[in-house]
């Protein structure tokens, strides 16, 4: 019986929501009297999978074949599934995300284990194995008994707030079966943006709306993003209107994110948007319209032109 | 070409969600039921598939009979059939099991729905059941074009997204642009009426989880304004208020 968390690098380090899963597991594990197993695939620096120490994991399974470089929720699957076999593992954490999430449901069919996605709180031990997950989008939650013996959870960001230490994990080589049938989709090309934080793991966020009136206009939120450490953001119409990619578009039909701070410009509210950001820990508004459905789900609001408060807020940021 | 195009029965994404019977039951009094808005996008790109090449599309809901209405909206926009199982689709795992167990039946060339269901959000089906039968699964899928039995594919993937090439059968996990929504005419509405409907009992009866109870999210306090003249304090409070920066 241990723990086993599913960590995911990005341009060659653990993510940042993997060490939320990492820390998270290591808890479950602490509360469940065993210990915490890291797995990470693709080729990786070894002393970077060690820091998965600081964030409580014993021990990191390195499965470093070079055919698991690319992000394959079928390779994955079939990878974390003798892993869990082999350490015994009762409970598979991870964190929410694109390649979790393929890889979460594969494992799930594999093991015929029960799977909680968006997990916002530690679990419940005392009677079965109970957590609290995030339903409607973001409208409510659901305190959901997993009554398989196999447990997946797949937890949202911001669930917990790691605290780090000075330990280091063993890293040990992890050599599985791979079989050819989960390389059968052929990846002809990939656009990505580099460099920048990711926004489904980004703590802050600055996001516009139609308020902005053009993509020519994006500089203004680029500019409070980049002096804040923020990753940016839109609404549905900014990205049906191609002024920015889909997936910069947050909602109820786009990316769901909860940061801890989500400023919204140019945004006035509608049902559909918050839903996607309404688990962010602190939200600022600002819009011409003081009557804007948004101020009500606000924590602090600003009435007036984004033209003239965008770049205010850009040159107190730069100061601090 | 056999499409099977998977549905679900959700509260309208501008529901006020509560809850009864002490916080374990939704409380469906005055809650309008649509076609979950992702399941409607593949739904949509089926039958345009259907229109540009010919296929047959069955529509499968795993629902109780209060998802009718949602169903027969989809024979009214271009499926040729229907089934749907009679339960309470409240587990991935048994609702995937249910929609596998049809799937074998019937050697579907496609197997669409949404990327999620807009109530539980767990984004978990198609890939659960792509495992069951052995096929692929992929999601989120932003395009989709078939030439003969390859599918070319735009997967959104975060920051960007990839192009992919897979021989059929798959299954894929919808969402916008890949479709325009559509909207039934008269004489589809007309004909839904008449269109097969089949009602079928779950494979089994397990769940690997159930709800115990709901909650409601804590109401945020009061918003706190700040005249657009000082619009600088934000910055202030943020640090020394809120603490997030």
């Amino acid at each position: 019986m241990s723990v086993l968390i599913f960590a995911e690098l990005d341009e060659g380090k653990l993510r940042k929501s993997s060490q939320e899963a990492i820390y998270y597991g290591a808890k479950v594990a602490e509360m469940m009297g065993t210990s915490a197993t890291a797995i990470v695939l693709g080729e990786a620096d070894e002393s970077e999978l060690a820091t998965a120490g600081r964030f409580g994991a014993k021990k990191v399974l390195h499965a470093g074949n070079a055919r698991l470089n690319e992000a394959n929720g079928m390779a994955y699957a079939t990878v974390v599934a003798e892993a869990a076999n082999q350490e015994g593992a009762e409970v598979i954490v991870l964190a929410k995300s694109a390649l979790g999430d393929a890889m979460a449901a594969r494992l799930a069919g594999k093991l015929k284990a029960g799977l909680a996605a968006n997990v916002v709180d530690l679990p419940e031990l005392s009677n079965g194995f109970r957590v609290k997950r995030s339903i409607y989008t973001s409208k409510a939650f659901a305190f959901t008994e997993l009554k398989a013996g196999k447990k997946i959870l797949a937890i949202k960001k911001n669930t917990i707030e790691p605290q780090e230490t000075d330990a280091t994990a063993s890293v040990e080589s992890f050599q599985p079966m791979l079989n050819d049938s989960d390389f059968v989709l052929k990846v002809t090309s990939t656009e990505k943006a580099t460099g920048d934080v990711l926004l489904p793991d980004a703590d802050l966020v600055v996001s516009a709306g139609r308020g902005l009136k053009g993509p020519e206009n994006w500089g203004l939120v680029e500019d409070l993003a980049k002096a804040l450490g923020a990753a940016t953001a839109c609404s549905k119409p900014v990205s049906d209107l191609d002024w920015r990619p889909h997936h910069e578009h947050v909602g109820q039909t786009g990316i769901k994110i909860s940061p801890n701070l989500y400023i919204a410009a140019g945004i006035s509210g509608a049902i559909q948007h918050l839903a996607g950001v309404n688990s962010s820990k602190v939200i600022v508004v600002i819009n011409k319209d003081p009557e804007a459905p948004f101020f009500k789900s606000a924590d602090y609001g600003i009435v007036g032109d984004v033209f003239e408060i965008l770049p205010r807020l850009t040159k107190a940021a730069q100061a601090l | 070409m056999k499409i099977l195009v998977c549905v679900t029965s959700v509260p309208d994404t501008t529901t006020k969600i509560t809850f009864t019977d002490n916080n374990t039951k939704l409380n469906k009094a005055g809650v309008q039921y649509i076609t979950g808005p992702y399941d409607d996008y593949a739904l949509a790109r089926a039958v345009e598939l259907k229109e540009q090449q010919g296929a047959t599309i069955t529509v499968l809901n795993v629902g109780e009979a209060d998802a009718e209405p949602v169903i027969r909206k989809c024979l009214a926009i271009g499926a040729d059939d229907a089934i749907r199982v009679n339960a309470e689709p409240t587990d991935a795992y048994f609702v995937a099991e249910n929609i596998a167990a049809i799937a074998k039946e019937n050697n579907y060339d496609l197997i669409l729905m949404g990327r999620e269901s807009i109530d539980y959000n767990g984004g978990q089906v198609h890939g659960i059941v792509g495992e069951l039968l052995g096929m692929p699964s992929i999601s989120p899928v932003m395009r989709l074009d078939l030439d003969g039995d390859t599918a070319k594919i735009v997967r959104e993937i975060e920051g960007g997204h990839e192009d992919l090439e897979a021989k059929l059968p798959l299954v894929l996990g919808c969402q916008e642009p890949i479709a325009e929504w559509k909207i039934p005419n008269m004489r589809g509405i007309m004909t839904a009426r008449t269109k097969p409907l089949k009602v079928v009992q779950p494979v089994s009866q397990e769940t690997l989880t159930s709800v115990a109870a709901y909650e409601m999210p804590a109401p945020r306090g009061a918003c706190k304004m700040i005249p657009a003249d000082q619009a600088e304090t934000l910055i202030q409070l943020l640090r020394t208020e809120a603490k997030v920066i």
